[in-house]
């Protein structure tokens, strides 16, 4: 920290005590004191009403039995075991892995050969870069709708015809049980890989130009000059982003309840959107509110898990 | 590119010194199948991403009815979808989310930089305490904590007022945001501390500090909160669902699947809709898209 050193006025040995200038100090001590807690006050408010009292009241609810007119009854750990033995918040649990790791890595690998391609300084490539980073700052609801409308399941839906000019098959994807999962996780692809791509790119820029060249004298392969000088390079930066945002798509809640909003026959259900549906739809607020707190636990642990180890290896 | 390419040809197998190692993959600058390879390619990406986008655009203009007849240009011209988005009340939406993202924006970047000039100017007794407090908010989003924040916003503790139904139900709780904060207090711990030091022999006060001496060296970060910023209000959508008394109370992005699911508008008024709510975004972006990228990049390495 850069900070002015502003250390309290009683550890200082004073050559004066009780001197002008160390009353001065003392008094502008005091005013920094209250400048610094003044200025915090925005966001302490902020932060205890919308984020320390829901979560605090979040943890209580998940101990009752929520009855909106007959009182809440203390029930223990009963909503945490309706969670786990839940088999739908169990299946949820599942898709909700398997859609995290496939956007993640799905994102990763498309955004790694979107960097590949579209790397250099040429004014077209730019242009290019700028227009494929659309589906990111389109709001997920907007992407949402539009991929509804790419995905209409009959033979002459714009997706379909596409695969149709290929000779594949009109696929169900929303509708069907079996596709519906991957075509969410497609989206999330689409509009993740060009995010990855800019890191990419950045981390691309990076790598000494004279290891290329050398590899080139040495007669490696394109393959063998990726494999050992371009990964090697961008792996620092990249390993610790793709964790935290797998970690976060434990929590991805607004593509997929969009898109199928967990149906057809709960084969997109994702923790989220079992986990509102219970708490909003079907009023059983204290297992919703313990399906919360098992979240935020398991995603709490897994940062806080992601950033130790990112400082230890920093550390080394 | 460096254009001092050497103008040796390319002996196959062993690439020429220059361009060739300008990408990881070696692209040459000349023409020739690896040119040919590489616009092809591109042309092919070009239209996995951008093309969705103009099919909106022109379904948003067309006289469809059906998502089957969605093309990539208009059949027929019309207004009509637009016509039809007013009568839905799109409009209206659209002022709830413009209101929302500026006020929610406005609160939140002044927020952030309040909070980050204290944490990160300043020294003072229970410092790590608030940093944790701050990280702890980036473990709370709105999807975590939805449902007792759903029972806040109906009955403010101690106040005992329901924000529910304003937009103040949305613009308060966006109002604190951690990565916001994080990023102001990174940029402002790089300000040497001489410039703070020689202002304050001059007697400047805290306030005129921050405003006159410190904020304008942090445009950069601020460039880089408000477009993430933006971003993440715009983006919002259980918390204007879970903060609306009514559906007159949805914000635009909320809307459009309210609109999907009335069967009497057909989806020449959705794509109108989704065009509306696309294009803030996108004039945002494209007025912050330095701030965007300096943000990526520099999350990504920080980590």
């Amino acid at each position: 920290m850069t900070a002015t050193p502003t250390k309290p006025a009683n550890t200082q040995a004073p050559p004066r005590p009780g001197g002008p200038v160390q009353q001065r100090k003392a008094r502008r001590n005091n005013s920094q004191l209250l400048a610094i807690w003044l200025f915090l006050i925005p966001a302490a408010l902020l932060g205890v009403y919308f984020k320390f009292i829901p979560m605090v009241e979040g943890i209580r609810l998940s101990f009752f039995k929520v009855q909106p007119f007959l009182g809440d009854v203390f029930v223990g750990l009963d909503n945490y075991l309706a969670v786990l033995t839940d088999v739908r918040f169990m299946e949820a649990l599942g898709h909700t892995v398997i859609l995290g790791l496939t956007q993640t890595l799905g994102a990763l690998v498309v955004g790694f050969a979107l960097a590949l391609l579209l790397e250099g300084q040429a004014r077209s490539l730019w242009i290019l870069r700028t227009t494929i980073f659309l589906p990111v700052v389109t709001a997920l609801a907007v992407v949402g709708e539009i991929w509804r409308i790419l995905y209409f399941p009959t033979a002459d839906g714009p997706l379909n015809s596409i695969l149709g000019w290929l000779g594949l098959g009109p696929l169900q994807f929303l509708n069907g049980t079996d596709t519906a999962l991957w075509s969410i996780a497609v989206v999330g692809i689409w509009s993740g890989a060009p995010y990855n791509m800019v890191i990419i790119l950045a981390g691309l820029t990076g790598v000494d130009r004279s290891l290329y060249e050398s590899a080139g004298v040495d007669g490696a392969t394109i393959w063998q000059r990726l494999r050992y000088i371009t990964l090697p390079a961008l792996r620092p930066s990249l390993v610790i982003v793709l964790t935290l945002a797998a970690i976060r798509s434990l929590r991805s809640f607004t593509e997929v309840y969009v898109l199928t909003g967990g149906g057809p026959a709960g084969s997109t259900e994702v923790w989220m959107t079992r986990m509102y549906s219970l708490g909003f739809q079907r009023n059983d607020i204290g297992v919703a509110s313990a399906a919360a707190v098992l979240l935020l636990v398991v995603t709490l642990l897994l940062t806080v898990g992601t950033q130790l180890l990112a400082k230890r290896k920093a550390a080394r | 590119m460096t254009h001092t390419v050497s103008r040796t040809r390319t002996r196959p197998a062993k690439p020429s010194v220059g361009a060739r190692f300008d990408t990881a993959l070696g692209w040459s600058p000349r023409l020739g199948p690896n040119m040919v390879l590489r616009i092809v390619l591109c042309v092919l990406v070009f239209c996995i991403f951008a093309l969705p986008f103009l099919a909106i655009i022109s379904g948003a203009f067309d006289r469809n009815s059906s998502p089957t007849d969605i093309s990539l240009l208009p059949k027929s011209f019309t207004l009509r979808n637009f016509e039809a988005a007013t009568e839905q009340g799109l409009w209206g939406y659209l002022l709830n989310s413009l209101v929302v993202a500026g006020g929610g924006l406005l609160l939140q970047m002044t927020v952030s930089v309040f909070a980050a000039y204290s944490l990160s100017r300043k020294k003072f007794r229970g410092q790590a305490l608030v940093l944790l407090l701050v990280l702890m908010t980036m473990m709370l989003p709105e999807e975590i904590i939805g449902i007792p924040l759903s029972l806040v916003l109906g009955d403010l503790p101690l106040l005992g007022i329901s924000l529910r139904g304003s937009v103040l139900a949305v613009i308060l709780p966006v109002g604190i945001w951690g990565f916001s904060i994080f990023i102001m207090s990174e940029f402002m711990k790089e300000i040497p501390g001489e410039i703070e030091e020689a202002a304050r022999l001059d007697g400047v006060g805290e306030f005129r500090m921050l405003f006159t001496i410190i904020l304008p060296l942090c445009k950069p970060a601020l460039g880089v909160i408000g477009i993430f910023g933006f971003m993440m209000v715009w983006d919002q959508y259980l918390l204007p669902l879970i903060a609306a008394n009514d559906p007159s109370d949805y914000t635009l992005t909320v809307a459009l699947s309210v609109l999907r699911n009335d069967t009497t508008v057909g989806p020449g008024v959705l794509l109108a809709g989704a065009l509306m709510a696309m294009i803030p975004s996108l004039l945002v972006y494209l007025f912050l898209q330095r701030s965007m990228i300096r943000g990526i990049t520099s999350g990504a390495t920080k980590g």
